[in-house]
């Protein structure tokens, strides 16, 4: 049976972690290498490490966070954040990254999905998706870290990006960002439900009650995690010993 | 000395990373002139099929990694190269694979509820006993990443099932030849554990 997954997910600006809320108000929150290090020792299941960092516009210093960490955690490491070309993703894998995550190139060039996707394989692509409630109901997509305002809709931008080959969705609310009050349930629904693929989803995570309600309120594949991990005395190990007691299943190494 | 073969198809560091911190000296090549100099040949990958296969014609590499096989020493693929250990497969078009264990790739044929690429943590149900299982136990979890599976014309070489709305195969050996599906490399210490074993072996079974 294929099991739910919990992932860390570190924000990098400068080569350090930082924390956001609501993708402001950053906290510096250590080291990237020796944080995955403890993620490894506390059996998640996977790694989600995005640049927040725009002024630079190489991936050159991304790549060498991503070779030191991939020496200390062997489990799947996912890297975006400026990533603006075919051959930025490949220098990424090349270096220890097993899969790009493409968010605003993701709505202006649909090919740079497709090249990717053909040549590491569909899993290789998260298209991540950064959310805001509408007032009018239902959700306004951004891009750019959260600047610019996206003109279509949840489903539709899944359903053209999936076309192109993307093989996962990592989808976020901005609201719910660094707040620890908890998952958009509704948000994560509807992606699941657009989406064929799995979908990873993102922002609010306080709890552990909060991830059981997302889980087995949603179709969701995985759940990420910042603040959880980065601020309180909760861990992967702990997290996936509480969820067990409802029935949901995770990985025994 | 543990040669890994360089398709140019994926993360590569983190299988030789997961080699060198199992105590093995590792070198990583593109072509079959340091084939000599290895006691084992890994051969990793992710992506497509015929991609892959049309990288081993045009570097004219399938005799040379069919002689190592020959020779008895253990051979390795893995994700991707498993899959090329197959006589045929399927993906971009029927073509030729490396004929080292008979058997087909196809498209996993699944429930529309399951989705697909098949990702995540799953199962590992032992087959058979086998030196590369030493001090592994039944039903670990590891890392798959994948669309396509092999299927095996004998039962006999199928090593290794994972339950993916029905059996799926997860791991083939056919005499010093293994492979597979999931991710060793990406799987902690269980995955780790079953490279050490690779590593270790001599290609007797």
């Amino acid at each position: 049976m294929l099991k739910k997954r919990i992932i860390p997910v570190q924000l990098l600006l400068n080569g350090r972690l930082v924390k956001t809320v609501r993708f402001g108000e950053f906290r510096d929150v250590g080291d990237p290498v020796k944080s995955s290090s403890v993620y490894s020792a506390q059996r998640a299941d996977e790694l989600v490490f995005l640049n927040i960092d725009r002024e630079r516009p190489s991936v050159e210093p991304l790549a060498a966070v991503i070779a030191g960490v991939s020496k200390v955690a062997f489990m799947p490491i996912a890297v975006g954040g400026g990533i603006r070309s075919f051959d930025d993703a490949a220098f990424l894998i090349k270096n220890g990254a097993d899969k790009v995550v493409l968010n605003s190139i993701a709505y202006r060039d649909k090919d740079i999905i497709t090249r990717i996707s053909e040549r590491f394989g569909a899993q290789a692509v998260v298209v991540s998706i950064d959310t805001r409630r509408s007032t009018g109901g239902g959700y306004v997509l951004k891009s750019a870290c959260g600047t610019v305002t996206e003109d279509i809709t949840l489903a539709g931008h899944i359903k053209a990006c999936e076309a192109a080959g993307a093989g996962e969705f990592f989808v976020q609310s901005i609201d719910q960002d660094g707040t620890m009050a908890g998952f958009d349930i509704p948000l994560i629904k509807e992606a699941c439900r657009s989406a064929t693929v799995p979908v990873i989803g993102c922002g609010g995570s306080g709890d552990y009650n909060q991830l059981r309600d997302a889980f087995l309120e949603t179709g969701v594949s995985a759940l990420a995690c910042g603040s959880l991990f980065n601020f309180s005395d909760s861990n992967p190990i702990r997290a996936k010993a509480f969820l067990s007691n409802y029935g949901l299943p995770f990985k025994v190494v | 000395m543990i040669g890994i073969l360089d398709l140019g198809m994926g993360n590569l560091r983190s299988l030789s990373n997961a080699i060198e911190h199992n105590g093995f000296d590792v070198q990583v090549t593109e072509t079959q002139t340091a084939f000599d100099d290895f006691t084992h040949l890994i051969i990793p990958g992710v992506g497509h099929f015929r991609a892959a296969m049309g990288a081993v014609f045009e570097r004219q590499l399938r005799p040379p990694i069919q002689a190592f096989a020959a020779s008895g020493r253990p051979v390795l693929g893995v994700c991707l190269g498993m899959q090329l250990l197959a006589a045929m497969g399927t993906e971009g078009g029927e073509m030729e694979g490396l004929g080292l264990v008979a058997g087909t790739v196809r498209k996993l044929e699944l429930a529309p509820d399951l989705r697909i690429p098949h990702v995540g943590w799953n199962s590992l149900t032992k087959k058979k006993d086998h030196p590369v299982y030493e001090g592994l136990k039944q039903d670990r979890d590891f890392y798959f990443v994948h669309s396509f599976a092999m299927q095996c014309d004998d039962p006999a070489d199928v090593l290794g099932e994972t339950d993916y709305g029905g059996p799926v195969t997860a791991a083939v050996s056919h005499a010093n030849v293994v492979g597979f599906q999931f991710h060793p490399e990406k799987s902690e210490a269980s995955g780790l554990k079953l490279l050490e074993n690779f590593c270790l072996w001599d290609g007797a079974c």
